[in-house]
């Protein structure tokens, strides 16, 4: 099916045979200013409108029902993807704390706290990509990654292990990562080092940013998208920096 | 001059020498220390492979790269990867660092993974361990080229990572073992610059005969997009050798990526086109013209520029100090100072005042 492709999209190679973000992790860093969470709902819809992609959302921000009111918005029904298991929803809001997920998975951690925790999310986001990524395209989405160091009890070296084992995720089952940050919220003290340490990770990195001159009316912000490159089939790299304004619409975002 | 540094690495150190060493520092803002880290093991690995270098092979320790992807690399450079064997060993410390997927296995959550068993690759399940890196890195060596006098190579992909996991002063302590290891010929490693503090960085290129800056084209802030673009592509290689003699060489070099390759050439050919294409590029002209640039020659500088062999003398205004300062006449104040002795000059407020007065200088004022 023709759909006209976003600039977005074209950055992303989304429409390609071999679009740069397979096998990635894609971390898009936004602010209070300007919220990346857009991104994240333009990408789900994107994925679901292909029979191919099933989505994994590991979801620390918001329940079901907020994701599901926006994408209906947005001409996706997110109930009915549920139910043909093309969306795997993990809703994190419900447990109190990381231990609790040995519990809810089922899973004997001889220790509890945040690294047992970490390795039972772990071990059930493997599971499921291992089962579904023989016949289709995966993507993994955790909203949001400052949200999971919370639940991790602010431990950032939990957090960044824990990214480190689903990166590879993408070079053993070719899935796709994708991970919001907050990048203000570390913007002094000691724990500054993380969203570099995450932009090191990253192999994509999607900037939203407030314009240089200040507020507009019909501008909402500019995204910077930064891709390190990587050496595709024919063995090029293709290191590439794209930048746009966007303007979110109520069911739709412009480019 | 990359290949000055690959050069050194293959000649490696002499008998009852540390082994050679150098470390690669990028940051984000010029993000192609993995870039430069991959080009120097790829020419190091062709001088161990056709047998032209000191050490008969390289010991690859990976934490932020999978084992597919130096094979993937290797093969696009046209290794054959068959042969790999002979002079590669990998400790793949990137699969599972913390044994996290040992323990799923164990419990039965994930199944074991379908996956080639390697010869070339041993897979590291703690790295926090590092007595134990440190030992599975020396079997590896001694794998590949036996026990007596045949040497190995070391690299490590991201000792950033190693940090992360230890602490510095383990980490320290590893790289000084693996340096003062007689069989060892050479190690490099790879440092994340804005992830450490100064201490960190200074103690390992304290530990370096070489150390490599990746830095972007121009210092300056790469908020305006042009430059952003520009140092995706470009950037400045700056290289310091410390030489046997005790000399320490600079080089600088530019770099530019294009294909999968990266690509070295010398300063000075490359500063005219990147301050051309600096230049934002906008309808009037801001470039100087032959004549322009004479005239700005010819313009005489505030004399505190002037850099005349002349010494300055700063007139403050009162004439009597114009033929004498101090008691010492104006004319040999200046052989004073040629004879380099020091000489401290006092000016005072004024000629009529007593040295030590106790008066209250305010109290001529009449307001």
């Amino acid at each position: 099916m023709n759909r006209p492709a976003t600039l977005l999209d074209d950055a992303l190679t989304l429409d390609d045979d071999e679009p740069i973000q397979k096998g990635r992790l894609i971390l898009v860093e936004d602010c209070v200013e300007t919220s990346g969470a857009f991104v994240l709902h333009h990408l789900i819809k994107r994925f679901l409108s292909s029979s191919d992609n099933i989505i994994l959302f590991v979801a620390f921000s918001h329940p079901f029902s907020h994701y599901d009111r926006i994408l209906r918005k947005m001409g996706c029904n997110l109930a009915a993807q549920r139910e043909n298991k093309r969306l795997l929803f993990f809703d994190m809001l419900m447990l109190e704390c990381p231990a609790d997920l040995a519990f809810v998975f089922n899973l004997w951690m001889i220790d509890d706290g945040v690294e047992g925790g970490l390795i039972a999310l772990y071990g059930n986001i493997y599971k499921a990509v291992e089962v579904n990524s023989s016949n289709k395209n995966i993507t993994v989405m955790i909203d949001d990654i400052s949200l999971l160091e919370v639940a991790a009890n602010g431990s950032t070296k939990d957090v960044l292990n824990f990214m480190h084992y689903c990166h590879t995720l993408t070079t053993q089952f070719g899935c796709t990562i994708i991970t919001v940050l907050h990048e203000d919220i570390y913007s002094s003290g000691d724990e500054f080092t993380f969203p570099l340490q995450m932009e090191y990770l990253a192999d994509i990195t999607i900037k939203t940013e407030p314009l240089i001159t200040g507020l507009a009316a019909d501008v909402h912000g500019q995204l910077t998208i930064l891709d390190k490159g990587t050496i595709g089939r024919s063995g090029s790299m293709k290191g590439k920096i794209h930048n746009f304004r966007y303007k979110i619409k109520e069911n739709n975002r412009l480019f | 001059m990359a290949d000055a540094v690959c050069r050194v690495l293959r000649d490696g150190a002499l008998e009852g020498e540390h082994a050679t060493s150098l470390t690669i520092n990028d940051s984000v803002s010029s993000p192609f220390g993995p870039t430069v880290f991959d080009y120097l093991f790829t020419q190091l690995s062709s001088f161990i492979s056709s047998s032209k270098s000191q050490s008969r092979g390289i010991v690859l320790v990976t934490f932020s790269r999978s084992p597919s992807f130096t094979a993937e690399l290797l093969k696009n450079r046209g290794f054959d990867i068959t042969k790999s064997h002979e002079w590669l060993r990998v400790l793949d410390c990137y699969t599972d660092p913390l044994g996290w997927k040992e323990r799923l296995r164990d419990r039965g959550v994930i199944k074991a993974p379908v996956t080639e068993a390697s010869v070339n690759v041993s897979v590291c399940k703690d790295v926090r361990n590092l007595d134990d890196l440190f030992s599975q890195i020396l079997a590896l060596g001694k794998g590949l080229v036996g026990d007596g006098k045949n040497r190995f190579s070391v690299a490590i992909d991201s000792l950033t990572e190693m940090i992360r996991h230890t602490s510095l002063s383990s980490v320290a302590c590893l790289l000084s073992n693996l340096r003062s290891y007689a069989q060892v010929s050479s190690i490099f490693w790879l440092l994340h610059s804005d992830l450490h503090d100064m201490k960190a960085i200074a103690a390992f290129e304290y530990m370096s005969s070489m150390v490599a800056n990746v830095k972007p084209l121009t210092s300056e802030n790469t908020d305006k997009f042009y430059l952003l673009e520009q140092s995706y592509k470009r950037g400045q290689f700056h290289a310091s050798l410390k030489r046997r003699n005790g000399r320490v060489r600079i080089m600088r070099e530019e770099f530019s990526i294009e294909n999968s390759l990266i690509k070295f050439t010398s300063m000075e050919t490359g500063a005219n086109a990147v301050a051309q294409s600096l230049v934002p590029k906008v309808q009037f002209n801001l470039q100087l013209s032959d004549k322009e640039r004479s005239d700005r020659a010819k313009v005489v500088l505030p004399f505190e520029h002037q850099e005349t062999e002349k010494s300055v003398q700063i007139y403050d205004g009162r004439k009597s100090d114009l033929h004498e300062i101090n008691g010492v006449p104006f004319d040999n104040l200046k052989k004073n100072e040629d004879s380099g002795r020091g000489e401290i000059i006092y000016f005072r407020d004024s000629d009529d005042e007593m040295p030590d007065s106790d008066e209250d200088p305010d109290d001529d004022l009449d307001i």
